[in-house]
């Protein structure tokens, strides 16, 4: 009896998130991005999964058709590093919610998706911009928190949480305030040790019966899924070295890494690729901002996939693009990294099916296969062109494009209303 | 300059002063003579001040050789698009531009089939070797914000100029020529502003532009009423009290200047640097560029300038432009704007995509604008942007329009839309070739001119220019040894 309450109350959950209609995508050159691209191509779509994908696919009788000639068909856009939902108004410290306090630059523990704003303004330009999921990224410290995979539905937090975590935080290199770059390895390797004690002794560390730990108890306990390999550790690190020190503790305390920002990365790419080490960077930078990121190039993306790292293109130029404002702008940074070297359809599973696989979604997202999730876009064009325009962006088979408060404001002002006719 | 957001608060007393003035006599048409670079010569009865140039530009322009490019879609800035047309860029000008055009023999000539030509790219707000890299703390590369007072109309951001900064040839490899480096935005007033060539020099005066006029950098808002929390002005009433002040102390400073300099009589008055600079903008010598984000400040601010009767000659950030449009057009005031830069703060909140769109179609003089080093690279695209939302609207903007966003537009706000901005005969040859359409995320600036000198051109790596700074430290092009 429970049994069947529960699964009515889940029935009842779908629906509102996802669509019982049967949706054709007809005629476009759609991008599965898993396999080859398909000329004059079909998308079905069912209660919010795609049931096929291809050149000759039947079409049911009741199914609603949209006419897709002449535009492109590809995956939602996975966005692989933003703090969308989790910042709206920069500057405003009551709207951020990506930096934990922690201890001692320590916030293993730290969810942020708890606190995930499901009605943030910048939602709706995301999705109107053809993102359908993104990795959200806690922020500061040495170790930040824990990253999560949002699904841009429209609904509760809970709703939108694809997976939850799907990286621990950290950060390597010289920090602002000066503390060397080996005296930063060094914590790293006494907090992971630390923790890895801390599994053997729970017992006693309960009854107060070992030394001080480095960190607190629920920072421990968040690292050991770390420690077996289950949550993958987010380095961010630029500097070749910095890159090389983070695999070498991968390597000494086994776990599964993943490089973030990683500048100078192209310069160690042949052990990245060894290694089977992702990195998460742009293509929109060439600036050395900092002694840590000197080598920095456009033509990192480009070198890294052709030596074979698996890379996620996310916004990291410094300017605009990185904000939660524009997180729909990484379809630029593909574009700008197929100027600069990598191939087209390399740069378009840079922000679709390899972010979605190294975030251990791609069961569900990141490319147009029957079972998956149905998240497609609709463009205009060419995804990564400035003309082009997403027309309809389905999440689990709902097109969620809607006028967002930036639309709303151009409307207003389109015409002025007759309340402001004086200035 | 977005960072300067986060300044701390520093406290200070004093107000500011003085003008240095009058601007240099305008270049020669139709010569590549150095006339740029010769002294400016103060205008006689317009100067409070017995030195009216005292940093001159040395910049001259660099060895050319008379160049065609032909079979080229040519963006003018000036009318339509020519296809398939020719560009002659001889003894530092535009000699020649059109479908049909006669070069010299000896010319040196480029086949742009398939690709573009525009004028080169002029950013109205940066902030590079102001401003510059690296930057981590203790390099002191961060001297655009004399943050010790709210008026510091006393500073000339060309004292912080680095022309090492590696920032420069990343910018001139966007295709952009021309450079306002502005002092930031954490006081009232700022200080003056330096228009520079984006090219490699020992000096920062080798790289000012010769004859260019001075701007004043002023700031509206949440910047500088954040910065002084403690000392004020803590409040926007506090901010606009503080400009009012240090113009009510500049127009009597001018007076006395001009009547000293009208009849000699008396003692001579006491210079004062800060005041010198804010007589000269109420003489029009100096041109005021105005960080301001909301519609209703920007309003307060066309007020103020009316009280004390000097010009705003462009908005900056203008994230709310588009709500004051016709205020805008109706005053001839520049904005200088953002493609999509928004909610970093409160006053930027109201931000949207087709400000720029919404703007050019009430008649004002729309400028793409950067206030940040990696976007200043890539003005182009930021354009497109601009006109893509445009179209999404229902507002449609042109190739042709939108060009003049980056180039002939902000040369107007800089006062050099006689020089540069546009493909006219006689003007500076600041030219740049683009791969393709320059609105293509897929094409990039291929050679870039300056004063008819190539002075980029990413086809020969080993060509380009490698400042001090990124000798040993920074990969050369093409990402050999270091």
């Amino acid at each position: 009896m429970r049994r069947i309450f529960l699964i009515v109350a889940l029935a009842t959950l779908s629906t509102s998130v996802a669509s019982a209609q049967t949706i054709a995508i007809t005629g476009g050159t759609v991008y599965p991005v898993n396999v080859p691209v398909i000329e004059n191509g079909t998308v079905l779509i069912r209660d919010g999964k795609i049931i096929a994908v291809g050149a000759n696919v039947a079409i049911p009788a009741d199914a609603q058709r949209i006419d897709a000639r002449g535009k492109v068909v590809t995956p939602g856009i996975v966005n692989a590093s933003t703090q969308l939902g989790l910042v709206e108004i920069g500057a405003v410290g009551s709207t951020r919610e990506a930096s934990a306090l922690g201890r001692d630059g320590i916030a293993a523990a730290f969810m942020p998706w708890e606190g995930l704003n499901s009605a943030s303004v910048l939602l709706g330009p995301a999705r109107d911009g053809g993102i359908t999921s993104a990795v959200i990224i806690p922020q500061g410290g040495l170790i930040s928190g824990q990253a999560a995979v949002i699904h841009l539905v429209t609904g509760t937090a809970d709703d939108m949480v694809l997976r939850a975590p799907v990286g621990m935080v950290a950060s390597l290199g010289h920090s602002a305030n000066n503390v060397p770059r080996a005296e930063t390895i060094m914590r790293l390797r006494e907090i992971l040790s630390d923790a890895r004690v801390y599994r053997t002794r729970r017992a006693e560390y309960e009854r107060a019966q070992t030394r001080a730990f480095a960190a607190r108890r629920l920072d421990l306990e968040a690292l050991l899924p770390v420690l077996d390999g289950k949550v993958p550790m987010i380095i961010n690190a630029d500097k070749a070295s910095d890159i090389e020190a983070a695999l070498k503790l991968a390597n000494e305390f086994k776990f599964k890494l993943i490089i973030g920002g990683g500048a100078e990365a192209w310069e160690v790419a042949p052990k990245l690729a060894a290694a089977r080490i992702p990195v998460l960077t742009g293509a929109m930078n060439n600036i050395p901002q900092s002694f840590s990121e000197l080598g920095q190039r456009q033509e990192n993306a480009g070198l890294l996939a052709k030596a074979g790292v698996a890379v996620a293109l996310i916004g990291n130029a410094g300017g605009g693009d990185e904000d939660a404002f524009n997180v729909r702008n990484v379809r630029y940074e593909a574009g700008n990294a197929v100027s600069y070297g990598m191939e087209w359809n390399a740069a378009l599973r840079a922000i679709t099916l390899t972010p979605a696989e190294i975030f251990g979604v791609s069961d569900r997202v990141g490319s147009l296969q029957a079972g998956k999730m149905a998240d497609v876009v609709i463009w205009s064009g060419d995804p990564f062109e400035f003309a082009t325009q997403p027309e309809k962006v389905f999440v689990r088979g709902v097109n969620v494009v809607a006028p967002s408060r930036q639309d709303l404001l151009e409307q207003r002002y389109k015409t002025l209303p007759p309340t402001y006719r004086t200035p | 300059m977005r960072h300067s957001a986060f300044l701390f608060a520093a406290g200070f007393v004093a107000l500011a002063s003085h003008s240095s003035a009058a601007q240099a006599a305008p270049d020669a048409q139709g010569k590549s003579t150095p006339s740029d670079t010769t002294r400016s010569v103060p205008l006689p009865g317009s100067v409070s001040t017995p030195n009216a140039d005292p940093f001159p530009s040395t910049y001259r322009p660099f060895a050319s050789r008379t160049t065609l490019i032909r079979n080229v879609t040519i963006l003018t800035a000036a009318g339509p698009a020519i296809r398939s047309g020719s560009i002659l860029l001889r003894d530092g000008r535009i000699a020649d531009v059109g479908a049909n055009v006669i070069a010299p023999a000896d010319a040196f000539a480029i086949d742009g089939t398939g690709k573009y030509v525009t004028p080169g790219i002029i950013d109205t707000h940066s902030h590079i070797g102001g401003g510059g890299v690296p930057g981590d703390s203790g390099a002191q590369t961060d001297d655009i914000n004399e943050a010790t007072n709210p008026v510091t109309a006393n500073v000339w951001v060309e004292h912080s100029v680095w022309p090492q900064d590696a920032q420069f040839p990343r910018t001139l490899a966007g295709g952009v020529t021309t450079i306002q480096v502005l002092p930031g935005s954490a006081n009232l007033i700022g200080g003056r502003s330096v228009v520079l060539k984006v090219v490699p020099s020992r000096t920062a005066q080798g790289m000012k532009f010769p004859g260019a006029k001075y701007g004043l950098k002023m700031a509206c808002g949440e910047n500088p009423k954040r910065v002084y929390s403690s000392r004020g002005p803590s409040t926007r009433m506090g901010n606009v009290a503080g400009y009012r002040a240090a113009w009510i102390q500049a127009a009597g400073y001018r007076s006395r200047w001009d009547k000293w300099n009208a009849t000699h009589v008396g003692d001579i008055p006491t210079r004062d640097l800060g005041l010198e600079t804010l007589a000269e903008v109420l003489r029009g010598n100096i041109l005021v560029h105005n960080h301001c984000y909301r519609a209703d400040e920007m309003a307060q601010m066309i007020d103020i300038a009316r009280e004390f009767g000097y010009r705003i000659r462009s908005f900056h950030h203008g994230v709310e432009a588009y709500k004051i449009a016709d205020l805008l057009a109706r005053d001839s005031i520049g904005a200088s704007v953002w493609a999509d830069w928004g909610a970093f703060k409160l006053e930027a909140a109201d931000a949207v995509r087709g400000n720029m769109a919404l703007l050019n179609r009430a008649g004002v003089r729309t400028i793409m604008h950067s206030d940040d080093a990696s976007g200043e690279q890539r003005l182009n695209q930021e354009a497109a942007k601009a006109m893509a939302e445009g179209n999404r609207i229902g507002i449609p903007v042109s190739e042709d329009e939108a060009v003049r966003w980056m180039t002939i537009n902000p040369a107007w706000a800089l006062g050099l839309d006689d020089r540069i901005g546009s493909l006219q005969v006689g003007k500076n040859a600041d030219v740049v070739l683009w791969s393709g359409n320059p609105f293509s995320v897929y094409s990039k600036a291929e050679k870039v001119w300056v004063d008819g000198a190539m002075l980029f051109d990413r086809l020969d790596p080993t060509s380009q220019w490698r400042t001090d700074f990124e000798l040993g430290f920074v990969p050369a092009n093409g990402g050999g040894a270091r």
